[in-house]
């Protein structure tokens, strides 16, 4: 199994393939399964991505009615050509935070890595379609390469915003979209590695701190803008653009300021925009006083 | 600054499908989907429904457990129901129709992990207690079985079988893992009391077929088994 990046880069350039093709080769050789099993897996999990996302565009509301809708008012404003940022970026943010809407509403979503991140991977995924327009071979491998540098983060830092914070979950996801973004879009594996540390350099250090510990504020738009972020990242590495720090270290470095992290800020709800006076006054409007048991 | 190096070298996610997945429903991979997984792996270890689900949890989900739903997955774990099942946000209300009594309990005890559970089973004469840590995107460990501590090193696939102290029954449960070629990596046998319930918990190096698993369940030795890291 490969162990950082490096590692992975250098099996696909040996083997001349895309990122996508060793994450294929690992996971039939480490589950004993065969190609078509692998792929038929992944379409499952894409099919699921591409359901939040027509769901999300009907409307969602969260049970506490924190979140849900803004996807629908993003692809409207977008729809009116007022949009400064840009068709496919906007497009992307629309589609990253309707998926957690989905996911806020207890709906059924694909984790990537997370659930609280789930909406980057996707959203950007559906956006940068549009546009490249790719097979659906290339879908998948899009996943599969997403997944890859998640595989080497997962193993060497965290992808747990209790033990890492969003920049292991959000910040994860980010670089993930980032480096399948390059693939897709005909880069080296080089490339999407400095994709990827690009990402997540602009996402280090950014905490867990969920008002009510819902997965809601500011989970959505964290990913909305990990999306952007994302995009961003792609185009810098495709432009030829590279990172100072490599790829591996800027794991390492995502790693160590998870542990130096106070608890905190640690997906407890307990500082940060939890700990806000909106933040608590919305706590308690949502589950009234806190008792520390309940028998039902 | 000295860095801390991760564990050594141990590689606790092994499937792409553990970054990209699982399918579940919302909110949380950790606190739902894993607390999802940690439910079902006592009901399955459990075997029957229980008469009481006694869940304690600690750290990050002792705070924020009713927001992540945490409490309405361990319970629709424990039922059955998996990460992705729809019934999973209506669990409790389904284990109250069928009589069964739900505590809820946090602690402000120190865990190593900060989303751990300890999920205890009852019915009639018998308990059933499991410990539990979600450590991110859904991927689970477990850390106790009825006051067993569980040492697993990694993710790879494990086999936890509860068994009866008695001579014959470690031998019994290897030679149907030779018999399916499936070669052990490491094992651990303890027990609290002689001729009383003991655990065996097998590293494999392999998946292992569902019917092998079966075939374990059927040997008269053993009281049940699960497969862990599939």
């Amino acid at each position: 199994m490969f162990k950082s990046v490096k590692e992975l880069v250098g099996l696909a350039n040996e083997q001349q393939v895309g990122i996508s093709e060793i994450m294929i080769q690992q996971e039939m050789s480490v589950r004993y399964l065969e190609r078509d099993e692998v792929y038929a897996m992944m379409e499952r999990n894409l099919e699921v991505m591409e359901d939040a996302v027509a769901r999300s565009l009907e409307g969602v509301q969260s049970v506490t009615g924190l979140t849900g809708g803004d996807a629908v008012l993003l692809q409207k404003y977008r729809a009116s050509g007022k949009g400064l940022s840009g068709d496919l970026l906007l497009d992307a943010v629309s589609k990253a935070i309707g998926t957690n809407e989905v996911n806020a509403a207890m709906g059924k979503i694909c984790a990537t890595p997370t659930a609280g991140s789930a909406g980057v991977v996707p959203g950007t995924l559906f956006a940068v379609k549009e546009r490249l327009n790719p097979t659906r071979d290339q879908m998948l491998r899009y996943l599969f390469t997403a997944g890859a540098f998640g595989f080497v983060v997962a193993n060497n830092a965290s992808i747990s915003g209790a033990a890492g914070g969003c920049q292991a979950e959000v910040g994860s996801a980010t670089g993930m979209a980032a480096a399948a973004i390059v693939e897709m879009a005909g880069g080296t594996p080089e490339q999407s590695a400095h994709a990827f540390a690009i990402a997540l350099k602009n996402m280090l250090g950014l905490v867990c701190d969920p008002v009510a510990g819902l997965v809601e504020v500011p989970c959505v738009k964290r990913n909305a803008m990990g999306g952007a972020n994302a995009l961003v990242a792609a185009d810098m590495a495709l432009a030829g653009i590279t990172s100072r720090i490599p790829c591996d270290e800027v794991i390492g470095a995502m790693y160590e300021i998870g542990q130096m992290m106070p608890s905190a800020l640690r997906e407890t709800a307990k500082g940060g925009l939890a700990n806000t006076p909106t933040g608590r006054w919305l706590e308690s409007k949502i589950f009234g006083e806190q008792s520390n048991e309940r028998v039902t | 600054m000295k860095r801390k190096e991760r564990g050594n070298g141990e590689m606790k996610y092994r499937s792409v499908f553990d970054i990209i997945g699982p399918v579940m429903v919302g909110p949380s991979s950790s606190h739902t989907a894993g607390a999802a997984r940690i439910g079902l792996m006592a009901g399955k270890l459990f075997g029957v429904t229980p008469e009481v689900i006694h869940v304690t949890f600690y750290g990050s989900f002792a705070d924020t457990y009713r927001g992540h739903g945490t409490d309405v997955a361990i319970v629709g774990g424990v039922l059955g129901f998996d990460t992705f099942d729809d019934r999973i946000p209506e669990s409790i209300k389904i284990a109250e129709s069928k009589g069964i009594k739900i505590v809820f309990e946090t602690s402000e005890a120190l865990t190593d992990h900060p989303n751990t559970a300890r999920v205890n089973l009852k019915a009639g004469d018998e308990t059933f207690e499991l410990v539990g840590i979600s450590i991110g995107g859904g991927t689970i460990e477990i850390t106790e079985l009825n006051h067993f501590p569980l040492r697993l090193s990694g993710g790879g696939p494990a086999l936890v079988v509860l068994h009866h102290d008695r001579f014959g029954a470690i031998a019994a449960v290897t030679r149907v893992l030779a018999d399916h070629e499936i070669n052990i990596g490491h094992m651990e046998v303890s027990r609290h009391e002689k001729g009383k319930q003991a655990l065996m918990a097998i590293e494999i190096d392999d998946r292992m077929p569902r019917e092998v698993l079966e075939e374990i369940n059927r040997l008269p030795q053993v009281e049940r088994s699960v497969m862990i890291g599939e």
